[in-house]
């Protein structure tokens, strides 16, 4: 398959971590944070850890929409299924994620909600066409790749007149995370492998505020196995060199710039919210979106009322923990016992992107050896 | 008696009341295409003479949604999913059964294009179907039809293939391409069309098991891998015989457009269902003669050994990537759902 097989060649990789095996220094470790799922999942599928020293260890990061998302919401959102005659739409992941008391959105489906899962944002725009009488409420999650989307969709809906249609808006921003996380200090990163889509839209030049102030090397790796290693590599040498720059591997999609066009639309639909609540990382400022007053009529928060719903985190889950990079999931007391993918206890375990499903389901044969 | 409007009706409350009018569907439409000696007894039971020696029987629903996709639909794949089942065990199929749930206002039109598909799988596997059934729900309480079919065989005498039997040591065999049937009906169900060469490979596969147990009679295990794919199957068959297995990615038959299509929806081959091809586990010394009868066949011309049985307190799938690492293949959990970016 082109531009995927070239990216996924075994003796490249190999010779590539031959390189990492060369440079990297024996009298020290090499903590690297990959900060999105969607590297946690290669990494994992692949066994690219398989191919890395010893003393270099893959570090965790935030970067799961449906892991960060406090349950608190979810519940809200079920409220309002269970409140309202709405059609709400979300990402399939979503409907899975644990909210309190071992609901899910999933549950509330089986009871009668009319809960859908839709592959595109586009899907609801077509359900509320097809239902004018009904109003269909878009559980809008996910970083500033599918924000944009969304805010096409609210654009969209205008244009038209789609009166029944509103969004729930839970998109967050990357860049305040990784701010966040660094700040903290507590997971001991040396350097961070970059998101790769999130980076398309927002460009590499949106990090240089993270290296500069915490002096912690950025490589935007893509998410492809071997983007992985080589970004590693390269991650490698910054730490050797003592530099603390953002690097840009995966060029062949970013700019330093991003995508002007994707920036302005959200920049015209959406506005800083203050403060959003992570699951894991707490209240963070500036780390979020909400639809901008010109656009309040699709906004879900401001047409229903919406309870703002607090959950209790679950008993002996650590997936707060595991989200800042500060435990692994094989830390858990949970993991593989009362956590499974068939039974998750916290949101790690749901998405292939969450870290404890990564393990759980590619690397269990390592995490049972207690080798993860 | 009235005569069935097959062009332009629809299915009624009526055509399931047991009464006339369900008389005349059942004569115009299901015993006109199925019609054979056993159907034609017009019995609530359809008498047959039972032959010596060990039978098995399987039953499986049939909810498929598209009802018509690329490469065939839910008539022929209720046959074929049936008979697949039944020659799991090394049997040779005998009969079938049928029952349709039917949901109020169902074009007949469509209705006899299933029936027609049914008819044509079973007479070329050379299955009749004995006996069936019609139920009619109202509107909204059926997606159009449902069909399940149960099938009865007979095993060969000195054949005792069954999920228990894989001991280390054992080589595992796939018959093909996996994977075609799950993107061929994602690739057509509403919501999600995306423009695809690929077809189902729903197919019948007693001939290509016949020929299998003529010259291995001590086969193992055999199973086809349908919902939940080739990863589904091998952890059932680990849990089954308490093995582990150890594959290769590399000799796993996966086309290109599954490839993409997989890559593009985040879904991975190895959970995608196939309805056209067989796992099967044997004695390493067998397996090179097992591959050489199932690359004769059409059906399983593309075998390949994608691995080996071993000794594993746990239980677990492993693989070799391609790309040099290893993994665990796990069981699917809950729906295998696209990933959101």
């Amino acid at each position: 398959m082109k531009y995927v097989d070239e990216f996924r060649d075994g003796d490249k990789a190999r010779r590539l971590a031959g390189r990492i095996h060369n440079e990297i220094n024996p009298d020290r470790q090499y903590r690297f944070m990959e900060f999105c799922g969607g590297h946690t999942h290669a990494i994992f599928r692949f066994g690219v850890h398989d191919l890395m020293p010893e003393n270099l260890k893959f570090v965790h990061g935030p970067g799961c929409p449906v892991c960060v998302l406090p349950a608190g919401r979810i519940e809200t959102a079920i409220q309002l299924a269970e409140s309202e005659d709405v059609i709400l739409c979300t990402y399939a992941d979503l409907m899975r994620v644990p909210a309190g008391k071992g609901d899910s959105l999933n549950r509330a489906k089986a009871r009668g909600s009319d809960i859908r899962m839709i592959y595109s944002v586009t899907d609801a725009l077509s359900l509320a066409r097809e239902n004018p009488a009904r109003q269909v409420v878009f559980f809008a999650i996910g970083f500033e790749t599918t924000t944009p989307p969304t805010a096409a969709a609210i654009r969209i809906a205008r244009s038209e007149g789609l009166n029944n249609f509103t969004v729930f808006c839970n998109h967050v921003l990357t860049p305040a995370a990784m701010h966040h996380i660094l700040a903290s200090g507590e997971a001991r990163i040396d350097g961070i492998l970059g998101p790769s889509h999130v980076s398309a839209i927002i460009g590499s030049f949106a990090y240089a505020d993270c290296c500069r102030d915490y002096q912690t090397p950025l490589v935007i790796a893509g998410f492809e196995p071997l983007d992985v290693i080589q970004s590693t590599l390269m991650l490698v040498r910054q730490v050797n060199e003592g530099c603390f720059e953002v690097e840009n591997q995966y060029s062949r999609a970013v700019s330093e710039t991003g995508n002007r066009k994707a920036q302005a639309l959200m920049a015209e639909i959406f506005e800083p919210r203050p403060t959003f609540e992570w699951r894991g990382l707490g209240s963070v400022p500036d780390s979020a979106v909400q639809i901008r007053p010109a656009y309040a009529a699709f906004d879900a928060e401001q047409r229903f009322s919406m309870q703002a719903a607090q959950t209790a985190d679950i008993k002996g889950c650590i997936c707060p923990a595991v989200l800042r990079g500060v435990s692994d999931p094989v830390d858990c007391k949970l993991f593989a016992t009362a956590c499974t993918p068939e039974e998750p206890k916290g949101a790690c375990m749901v998405s292939s992107e969450g870290a404890c499903a990564a393990y759980y389901s590619y690397g269990r044969h390592r995490a049972e050896m207690g080798k993860a | 008696m009235s005569k069935l409007n097959i062009k332009s009706g629809l299915v009624e409350m009526a055509h399931g009341s047991g009464g006339r009018v369900s008389a005349v569907l059942i004569e115009e439409l299901f015993v006109r295409h199925l019609g054979n000696e056993l159907l034609s007894q017009g019995n609530d039971a359809s008498a047959f003479e039972v032959p010596a020696g060990r039978m098995v029987i399987s039953t499986d629903a049939h909810v498929v949604s598209p009802l018509f996709f690329p490469g065939g639909d839910i008539g022929s794949l209720s046959v074929h999913g049936t008979i697949n089942d039944v020659v799991t065990s090394g049997a040779k199929p005998l009969c079938l059964s049928a029952s349709f749930i039917l949901e109020e206002g169902f074009p007949l039109a469509e209705l006899e294009k299933i029936v027609l598909s049914m008819a044509e799988a079973s007479s070329l596997a050379g299955v009749p179907i004995a006996t069936g059934d019609t139920k009619v729900v109202e509107r909204g309480k059926g997606d159009g039809v449902f069909i399940s079919t149960t099938g009865i065989g007979l095993v060969p005498a000195g054949i005792h293939i069954s999920g228990d039997r894989a001991e280390p040591g054992d080589a595992i065999i796939s018959s093909g391409y996996i994977g075609d049937h799950g993107i061929a009906i994602l690739s057509s169900r509403q919501g999600l069309e995306f423009g695809t060469q690929i077809q189902s490979d729903s197919a019948a596969l007693h001939e290509l098991v016949a020929d299998m147990v003529e010259a291995v009679p001590d086969i193992h295990c055999l199973r086809d891998p349908t919902r939940g794919g080739l990863a589904t199957t091998l952890n059932e068959l680990c849990k089954q015989s308490s093995v582990g297995m150890q594959i290769r990615e590399v000799d796993i038959a996966v086309r290109a457009e599954v490839r993409g299509a997989c890559e593009l929806l985040g879904l991975d081959p190895l959970y995608i269902a196939n309805e056209g091809k067989m796992v099967c586990i044997c004695s390493q010394k067998d397996a090179d003669k097992l591959i050489s009868v199932m690359q004769g066949h059409p059906l399983g011309r593309d075998a390949t050994i994608i691995g080996e049985v071993v000794v594993d307190e746990r239980q677990l799938v492993v693989m070799q990537t391609s790309f040099g690492g290893q993994r665990v293949v796990d069981w699917l959990a809950g729906e295998q759902l696209p990933r959101i970016c």
